[in-house]
């Protein structure tokens, strides 16, 4: 009894410790002053009036980061940029990912482990190497151009590194397992014979995706599409070395704005909205994943 | 053949030489890598008939049906139906609907949803679609259930909406892969009546599997029996039971006692045959052994009539200890003990069991069955 309670609470510590904890940090943060000190802010309910004191502190919360980030166009253009930028993103490994959990799924069985460790494979080296690695392809006088231009198909160099374009390619590239493994998990224990009743009943292959396959695939590309979206919100690394000046991407902003202008209180600020941004789709998931089972 | 009656109308395409097959099975062999789950099978079916496949478990019964579904095709030999070969047809162009042994329910649409789907393919209007799902409901008795998903359905249940399903399209030929085994006895005799008056009011030619040979006794025109890819004898449920070909066929539907002989004379229909310890045993020989040959002297325990004082004929008379008896309600079964350590069952219907003097354990009995009602079966 008391270890099966013991283990529901677990998690719940896991997260108490690795989330909640933090963020409460950076909330706190958040509502706090900026300062010329070490740490840059004035701290706000400290311990040392003891629990009185917080009421005190309370009436002093500054909401002043909030309304700041409204006001600078700056921030909203920002998460505007992200959520579109993760959006298209998320729909085109959507795109290429489906096709391709889908001829694993449908790969004679013997091959399905090759095939599910090619796609594991790029995790055995660092993230960080594979994005740089984009830079040697993506300029002007990279691979890609060189085989352009070898194969005849364009006579200038094109333009992709520092661009939007090249931001795509490395958001795809880097994120495509997360679509593709949950989605094979799925289309792998979907059950053949259900296509089979299908077809018996007159049902042409093409509208037997879409009725049976594409339905039952629905779980698999929603938990695919949130592995990509939320990640690539946030996304940094990749902006900062793909993107060119004009990639407007909140994770970099956060990033100028606690190690550049040193303000941690509205650095924290962002990240905040960002997770408040990041919660509705993940509700909404969770909402969709309970319709599911009590349907 | 002489003396076996088709009981079910005047049903007998197979017996009229002018009547053209509705499925022909043409030499047809189907492999998977190494294994031969079909092995050189031919046979022919008819416009509306009702036909049940019987053979144990892994002998070919499925592998049949997904050939003639489209599912798989053909290693060797052919498929035909009405006089056209099938080979390339893709299943949603064939007139065939299955029902699938695991079922195969869509999990994501509801009960009504699943029996309509076959229905929507075919661009059905969507008030006779509902009046026919609601038609189907009624036929399987889930009236109640058209809203549930399959997961929150008994299996009895799912197995009502899968044949719901395969039979809402009214399809040309129906096949069945154990329709109705997960079904408890009532519900199941309602059904197998409501199949058989599905298919005389509709015409559609019924293929069914089934473990339960009651039922292919019922239903069913013709019984197949199969043995490891083979169709080991064909024929309607009376002549299957009573002349099986084989050892093999008799063993399979119901209980055959056997005694091993050599044959001593023939004379017309029925054979003399000698057994081990010189008795003297008397069957009909429809697979004409001849003198001198080691046969089976086979008869089914109801063919047996048991008595205290020995019966008086010249021969097919045995003498026992009564070993074990079980009593079934409508028969008691005895298993006798014969001098030689064989065992014989024989049943009794129930009509006086009860008597004053029932015959009882170790009891020394005498058996006798009639010539007509044993066989000769090769060895
Ligand atoms: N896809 C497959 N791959 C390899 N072997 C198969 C395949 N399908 C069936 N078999 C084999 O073919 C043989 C016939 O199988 P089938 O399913 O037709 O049997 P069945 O008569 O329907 O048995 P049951 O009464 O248990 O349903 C079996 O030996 C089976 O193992
Ligand atoms: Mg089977």
């Amino acid at each position: 009894m008391k270890t099966s309670r013991f283990t529901v609470w677990l998690p719940y510590l896991w997260l108490l410790i690795f989330f909640l904890a933090p963020f409460a940090l950076v909330l706190k943060l958040s509502l706090s002053e900026p300062a010329i000190a070490i740490p840059p802010y004035n701290p706000v309910l400290t311990w040392e009036e003891g629990i009185a004191g917080w009421w005190v502190d309370l009436k002093r919360l500054s909401f002043e980061n909030y309304r700041f980030i409204t006001e600078d166009s700056l921030y909203w253009k920002s998460y505007l940029s992200s959520v579109w930028i993760a959006t298209v993103s998320t729909l085109l490994t959507l795109a290429i990912g489906f096709p391709l959990a889908y001829g694993m799924a449908r790969a004679p069985r013997a091959m399905r482990p090759v095939l599910l460790m090619l796609v594991i494979l790029p995790f055995w080296t660092s993230f960080l190497i594979r994005v740089y690695a984009w830079i040697g392809i993506l300029k002007k006088e990279g691979l890609l151009n060189q085989f352009l231009l070898w194969a005849g198909l364009i006579d200038q160099p094109l333009t992709i590194l520092n661009t939007d374009v090249a931001v795509y390619i490395g958001i795809v590239y880097s994120y495509l397992p997360f679509m593709v493994l949950p989605l094979y998990a799925n289309l792998e224990k979907q059950d053949a014979t259900l296509l089979e009743a299908a077809a018996d009943l007159g049902c042409t292959p093409f509208r037997a995706f879409w009725t049976v396959t594409w339905p039952l695939a629905l779980p698999g590309v929603l938990a695919g599409c949130f592995l990509v979206f939320i990640p690539a919100v946030g996304e940094f690394v990749i902006p900062a070395l793909l993107g060119g000046s004009d990639t407007l991407m909140i994770g970099q902003t956060l990033y100028d704005e606690f190690f550049k202008n040193r303000d941690w209180p509205v650095s924290s600020t962002v990240a905040v909205i960002l997770l408040a941004i990041l919660i509705i789709p993940i509700v909404i998931f969770q909402r969709l994943q309970q319709r599911e089972a009590g349907a | 053949m002489k003396g076996v009656a088709s009981f079910r109308r005047d049903f007998e395409p197979w017996n009229d030489g002018s009547a053209r097959p509705f499925i022909q099975f043409d030499n047809l062999t189907k492999r998977y890598g190494a294994v031969t789950a079909v092995d050189r099978l031919s046979l022919d079916i008819y416009e509306r008939e009702f036909f049940a496949l019987l053979g144990p478990s892994g002998c070919g019964k499925t592998t049949l049906m997904r050939v003639l579904a489209g599912f798989e095709e053909a290693s060797e030999g052919a498929v035909y139906l009405e006089g056209e070969d099938l080979a390339g047809r893709p299943p949603y162009r064939r007139p065939v609907n299955m029902m699938f042994q695991s079922y195969a329910l869509f999990p994501h649409m509801d009960v009504a949803k699943n029996i309509a789907f076959g229905l929507k393919q075919d661009g059905m209007g969507k008030g006779e679609i509902t009046d026919r799902v609601a038609e189907m409901l009624t036929l399987v008795k889930m009236e109640g259930f058209a809203t549930r998903k399959p997961d929150q359905l008994s299996g009895g249940q799912r197995q009502r909406v899968a044949l719901a399903r395969s039979l809402a399209k009214q399809p040309r030929l129906l096949l069945l892969d154990e329709p109705l085994g997960a079904l408890d006895r009532k519900l199941r005799e309602e059904t197998q009546f409501e199949l058989v008056d599905l298919q005389e009011r509709l015409g559609i030619t019924f293929m069914i599997v089934t473990h339960d040979q009651e039922e292919a006794m019922t239903m069913a025109d013709r019984i197949a029996v199969m043995d490891v890819g083979q169709i080991v004898q064909v024929a309607p449920p009376a002549e299957i039971y009573e002349r099986p070909a084989s050892r093999y066929v008799a063993d399979f539907l119901g209980d055959m006692n056997f005694l091993p002989t050599t044959i001593t004379s023939t004379k017309g229909d029925l054979a003399t045959m000698e057994g081990e310890d010189g008795t003297v045993l008397k069957a009909l020989n429809p697979h004409q052994a001849t003198i001198g040959r080691n046969a089976w002297f086979a008869a089914r325990p109801e063919k047996f009539r048991i008595s205290r004082n020995r019966p008086v004929a010249a021969c097919n008379v045995l003498q026992g200890e009564v070993w074990d008896i079980a009593y079934l309600g409508d028969l008691t079964i005895y298993k006798v003990r014969l001098g030689d350590g064989t065992f014989i069952k024989a049943s009794q219907l129930n009509r006086d069991v009860m008597a004053d003097d029932p015959i009882t354990w170790e009891e020394q009995v005498w058996l006798h069955a009639d010539p007509q009602t044993a066989l000769v079966l090769p060895a």
